[in-house]
C-alpha cells in the first residue's frame, strides 16, 4: 500500500468544508465551544480564503429579509421560496434561516464587506431580497472572521474529506481524508460532525467540453462531497431530483440577476418576441405556481426553452434597451452622460466580481452592452441546494418552529445521530444563497455543540475498519504503481481507468439518460432505467480508478462522490411520478404535475444490503 | 480562459515552502516545476478562471487567456489588487481599453473580529438565539416567525 502516515486528530465538533456555511459554523461553534470547554476542528480541501463557490467573489448578497426596516416578514420569505419551488419546501427550515440571516449580513458588514448604501445610508437593493456589494473579497473577509475565531491550529487546509466514520450504533463519529500535499492519511474523531462541503458540478456534461470544460457556472471544485458523505453515513436525503439549471449569459455564464432586477432588462428571442409574454398561457398549466409573481425560476427557464426548441433562438438579454431606458429617465443631458458611465461601471463590476470569464468574452467579442444585446442560455444541471435547487440531506427543524414530524432533537441534524448539515449539504430549504448558508452554518454549529455537550461519550470505530478504509482510499495510487507497465501509454491501459475519462463517462450517461443539455433536459422511465444500468457498470469500474499522485487521487474521489450524487438523482427522478419543475427537467412520459405528488421524494442508502429505499414524506406547513 | 504563467516573470516565489499560486488555487491546479523554478497550471481544462492565482501572484507573473474553444483571441482582463481596492484593466479585441476601480473591503486586513462588536448575548445553549443575537439582528429580538 502507498506509504501514507496515519494522523489521528481527536476533537469534539468537526466541521467538514470551509465555504460559506462552514465559515458560519466556525464562528458560532468557536463561541459556544469555548464556553463549554470543547474543541472545534475545520477541514477544507482548499485554502479557506478562496475556497468554494464564493472563491472569485460575488456581486450581491442574495438573501436579506430586512425585518428591521419593516419591509418584509419572515413569512414573506417563506412564501417566496415555497412558490419558487413549486410547493415543495420545508417551511420550518426556511423560516429558521430567514430569522437569522439579517444578523449574519450585519456581521459581514462589520467584518469589512462593502455593502452599497444610498444617500440616506440605506442598503441598495438589487431586488426585493438582494443587496448590492463590492464583493471581490467577500470570501476573504468571511473566512478571516472564521479563522480568527478558530485559530490556525484548529484548521486543516488541503485535506480532502473522503468518508464519514460511523460507529456500530449508527452514529457519525468523525471522518477520514487525505492530504493533497503530503503522504498523510487523516482520521478525525469527533462527537458531532457538520457536513458543509458544497454541492456538485460535472455530474452532467457541460456545454463546453474543450478547454472551457472548467467554465461551468458552478465551480468545478465542488464535486458532491456533501451528498456522498451524508448518503454513505446512512442519512435520509431529500429533493435529490431538484437540480438547478441557471439561465446565464451564454458560454461564459455571467450573472443575469443585476440585469433582470436592477437594470430591469427584458429577454427576447431571435424574432424580438418576449417569451414571458407570448407564452403566458403555458403558465396556466403549472398553476397555482405558474400564476404567482415572480414566476418561479424553473418556469421562466421553461418558457425560454420552449422558444429554443421551436427554433426561435438566439435568446438575447436586451442590455442596450435597458441601459437606454435608465439613461432616458434622467432629464438633464449632462446628468445622462454621468448616469451612463455609472451603469456601465456597475455592469462590468457585476462580471468582474463574480464571473471574470464573461468580462473576457465581452472584451473578446467587442461587446458594448449599451450598444448591442448579449446572448443568454440555459447552463447544464447542477446540484446546489442553497440556491434555486433543493437537493441535500433531510434534517431536523428547530424545536420552536418544526412540526412534530420534522423534529428529532437537534436543529439541522440529519437522520444520522451526530451528523449535521448546512448550506448545499441540507435539502428542501432553497434560496439561502451565500448569506443564508452562513446563517444556517451558525444554526447547525450551535446545535452540534449542544449535541456534543449532551452526548459526551464519544463513539468509536475500530482500528481494523479504519485500516480497511485507508486501503480503499489509497488504492488508486497502488493500482497505477502496479499496472503502469502494462502499456506504453499511461493513459491507455487495460488495467485501470483514469479519473478524467471516468468523469466523462459519468457525464455522458447523465447527459443522455437523465436529461442533460443534449437531450433538452428531457428524459423518461426507460431512459432512466437504462442510465441506472450503465451507472452500475461505472460503479464496478470505480474500483479500477488509478492515480499518479495526490492531485489525481483527489480527482478519483471527487468523481466517486459525483457518481453517488448521480445515482441518488436518477433514482429520485424515476420515483417522482410526474413533472413538477419543467425547466429543470421534463419527464416526457409524465408531462404534468399531479396533486398526489405534492410530497417530498426522499431516499436512503442502506450500506448493509446495498439497496436504496425510496420514501414519500408529507408536506407540513408552519403557516 | 485558463491561467498561464509568464516564464520571465515567475521566480517560483523565491523557493519558499509553498508558492502563492499553489497555496490559493481552489482547484489545486498550480504546481511548481522545481527544476525550472517556474509554476504551471497542471490541468487548464479544469480552470474556473477565477483569477485567485492572478490576484495573489506577488510579481504579476500570471494571466488568463480566454478558453480557446469559445473565446476569440486578443482580449485581456487584468486585475491589480491592493489591501482595500482592486483595479481592473479590460483590453478589447479591437484595442479599446477600459479601467475600473472598486473597493474590496472597509476594514484593515486581518482585523475581522468574530462578534463584529455586537454584544454576545445569551449563554443558553438551548435558546434559538445565536452568538451576537439579538443585538446583531437590529430589530430588538429574534424576528417573529408568526
Ligand atoms: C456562480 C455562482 C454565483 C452565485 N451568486 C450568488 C450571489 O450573487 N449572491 C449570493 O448570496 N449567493 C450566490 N451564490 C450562492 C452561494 O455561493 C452559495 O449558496 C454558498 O456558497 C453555499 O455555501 P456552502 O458552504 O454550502 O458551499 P461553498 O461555499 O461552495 O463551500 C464548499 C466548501 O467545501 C469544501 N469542500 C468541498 N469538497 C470537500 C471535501 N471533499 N473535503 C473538504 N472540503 C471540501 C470547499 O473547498 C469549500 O470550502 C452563487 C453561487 C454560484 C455557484
Ligand atoms: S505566485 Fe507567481 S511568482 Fe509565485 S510561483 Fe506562482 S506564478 Fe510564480
Ligand atoms: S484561475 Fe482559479 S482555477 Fe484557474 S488556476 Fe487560477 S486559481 Fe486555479
Amino acid at each position: 500500500m502507498a506509504n501514507f502516515e496515519t494522523v489521528e486528530v481527536t476533537t469534539d465538533v468537526l466541521i467538514c468544508g470551509g465555504g460559506m456555511a462552514a465559515c458560519g459554523a466556525a464562528v458560532e461553534a468557536a463561541y459556544w465551544a469555548k464556553k463549554n470547554n470543547l474543541k472545534v476542528t475545520l477541514v477544507d480541501k482548499a485554502a479557506m480564503d478562496r475556497s468554494g463557490a464564493v472563491a472569485m467573489g460575488l456581486s450581491a448578497i442574495n438573501q436579506y429579509v430586512d425585518v428591521n426596516s419593516g419591509a418584509n416578514t419572515v413569512e414573506d420569505y417563506v412564501e417566496y421560496v415555497r412558490n419558487d419551488l413549486m410547493g415543495i419546501t420545508r417551511e420550518d427550515l426556511v423560516a429558521n434561516i430567514a430569522r437569522h440571516v439579517d444578523s449574519t449580513v450585519h456581521l459581514f458588514e462589520k467584518w469589512g464587506l462593502p455593502i452599497w448604501t444610498d444617500a440616506d445610508g440605506k442598503y441598495v437593493h438589487e431586488g426585493r431580497w438582494q443587496l448590492m456589494i463590492n464583493g471581490e473579497s467577500y470570501k476573504v473577509v468571511v473566512a478571516e472572521a472564521a479563522k480568527n475565531a478558530l485559530g490556525a491550529d484548529n484548521i486543516y487546509e488541503r485535506v480532502f474529506i473522503t468518508e464519514p466514520l460511523v460507529d456500530d450504533a449508527g452514529n457519525c463519529v468523525g471522518a477520514v481524508g487525505f492530504s493533497v500535499r503530503e503522504n498523510k492519511f487523516y482520521v478525525f474523531k469527533a462527537k458531532a460532525v457538520v457536513a458543509a462541503m458544497g454541492g456538485a458540478v460535472h455530474v452532467f456534461k457541460p456545454r463546453s467540453s474543450g478547454e472551457g470544460l472548467g467554465r461551468s457556472w458552478y465551480p468545478p471544485f465542488n464535486s458532491g462531497a456533501s451528498a456522498y458523505f451524508t448518503i454513505k453515513a446512512g442519512a435520509e436525503m431529500t429533493c435529490q431530483e431538484v437540480r438547478f439549471i441557471p439561465v446565464r449569459f451564454k458560454d461564459a455564464y455571467g450573472p443575469v440577476g443585476a440585469w433582470f432586477l436592477l437594470f430591469k432588462s427584458r429577454a427576447t428571442n431571435g424574432l424580438g418576441e418576449n417569451y414571458m409574454e407570448t407564452r403566458r398561457d403555458e403558465l396556466e398549466k403549472w398553476k397555482p405556481y405558474g400564476l404567482v409573481k415572480p414566476v418561479p425560476a424553473n418556469l421562466r427557464n421553461w418558457l425560454m426553452m420552449l422558444d429554443v426548441m421551436e427554433g426561435k433562438g438566439p435568446i438575447y438579454m436586451r442590455t442596450e434597451e435597458a441601459i437606454q431606458k435608465i439613461v432616458d429617465d434622467v432629464p438633464d443631458p449632462k446628468a445622462q452622460k454621468k448616469k451612463l458611465k455609472e451603469v456601465e461601471s456597475e455592469a462590468w463590476e457585476d462580471f468582474l466580481d463574480m464571473t471574470i470569464s464573461q468580462a473576457i468574452l465581452w472584451a473578446a467579442t467587442n461587446t458594448f452592452p449599451e450598444e448591442a444585446p448579449s446572448e443568454i442560455a440555459a447552463c447544464e444541471p447542477y446540484f446546489i441546494g442553497s440556491h434555486s435547487g433543493a437537493s441535500g440531506a433531510w434534517v431536523s427543524g428547530p424545536e420552536d418552529l418544526a412540526p412534530e414530524e420534522y423534529f428529532w432533537g437537534y436543529a439541522n441534524m440529519t437522520t444520522v445521530k451526530g451528523l449535521f448539515a448546512a448550506g448545499d449539504a441540507s435539502g428542501a430549504s432553497s434560496h439561502k444563497f451565500s448569506s443564508g448558508s452562513h446563517a444556517e452554518g451558525r444554526i447547525a454549529a450551535k446545535s452540534a455543540v449542544r449535541y456534543a455537550v449532551e452526548n459526551p461519550n464519544m463513539g468509536s470505530v475500530d482500528g481494523g475498519k479504519i485500516d480497511e478504509l485507508k486501503a480503499t482510499i489509497l488504492k488508486p495510487l497502488d493500482l497505477f504503481e502496479q499496472s503502469q507497465g502494462g502499456s506504453t501509454d499511461p493513459d491507455v491501459n487495460p488495467n485501470y481507468i483514469r479519473p478524467k475519462q471516468f468523469m466523462f463517462r459519468l457525464q455522458k450517461i447523465m447527459d443522455e439518460y437523465a436529461g442533460g443539455v443534449s437531450t433538452n433536459f428531457t428524459t423518461n422511465e426507460q431512459l432512466l432505467n437504462k442510465g441506472l444500468e450503465l451507472l452500475d457498470f461505472l460503479r464496478e469500474d470505480s474500483e479500477s480508478l488509478c492515480a499518479e499522485g495526490h492531485h489525481e487521487l483527489m480527482r478519483c474521489w471527487e468523481n466517486i462522490h459525483r457518481m453517488w450524487q448521480a445515482e441518488a438523482h436518477v433514482r429520485t427522478i424515476l420515483f417522482r411520478d410526474e413533472t413538477r419543475w419543467p425547466g429543470y427537467y421534463f419527464r416526457a412520459d409524465r408531462p404534468a404535475m399531479k396533486d398526489d405528488w405534492k410530497v417530498f421524494a426522499n431516499c436512503k442508502y442502506n450500506a448493509a444490503d446495498g439497496k436504496w429505499e425510496m420514501i414519500k414524506r408529507d408536506i407540513k406547513t408552519v403557516y | 480562459m485558463p491561467s498561464y504563467v509568464i516564464p520571465d516573470k515567475c521566480d517560483g516565489c523565491k523557493a519558499l515552502d509553498k508558492t502563492a499560486c499553489q497555496y490559493v488555487c481552489p482547484n489545486d491546479l498550480m504546481v511548481l516545476d522545481k527544476e525550472k523554478m517556474k509554476a504551471y497550471n497542471q490541468d487548464p481544462a479544469m480552470c474556473w478562471e477565477c483569477m485567485c492565482c492572478v490576484k495573489i501572484c506577488p510579481v504579476q507573473a500570471m494571466e488568463v487567456r480566454g478558453y480557446a474553444d469559445f473565446v476569440p483571441l486578443k482580449a485581456f482582463v487584468t486585475p491589480l489588487r491592493s489591501s482595500d481596492s482592486i483595479l481592473w484593466t479590460v483590453k478589447f479585441r479591437n484595442g479599446t481599453l477600459k479601467r475600473f476601480k472598486f473597493p474590496i473591503r472597509t476594514t484593515p486586513e486581518g482585523s475581522a473580529v468574530p462578534d463584529g462588536g455586537f454584544a454576545t448575548g445569551t449563554d443558553d445553549l438551548k435558546s434559538p438565539l445565536l452568538f451576537t443575537e439579538p443585538e446583531s439582528t437590529k430589530c430588538g429580538g429574534l424576528p417573529k416567525v408568526k
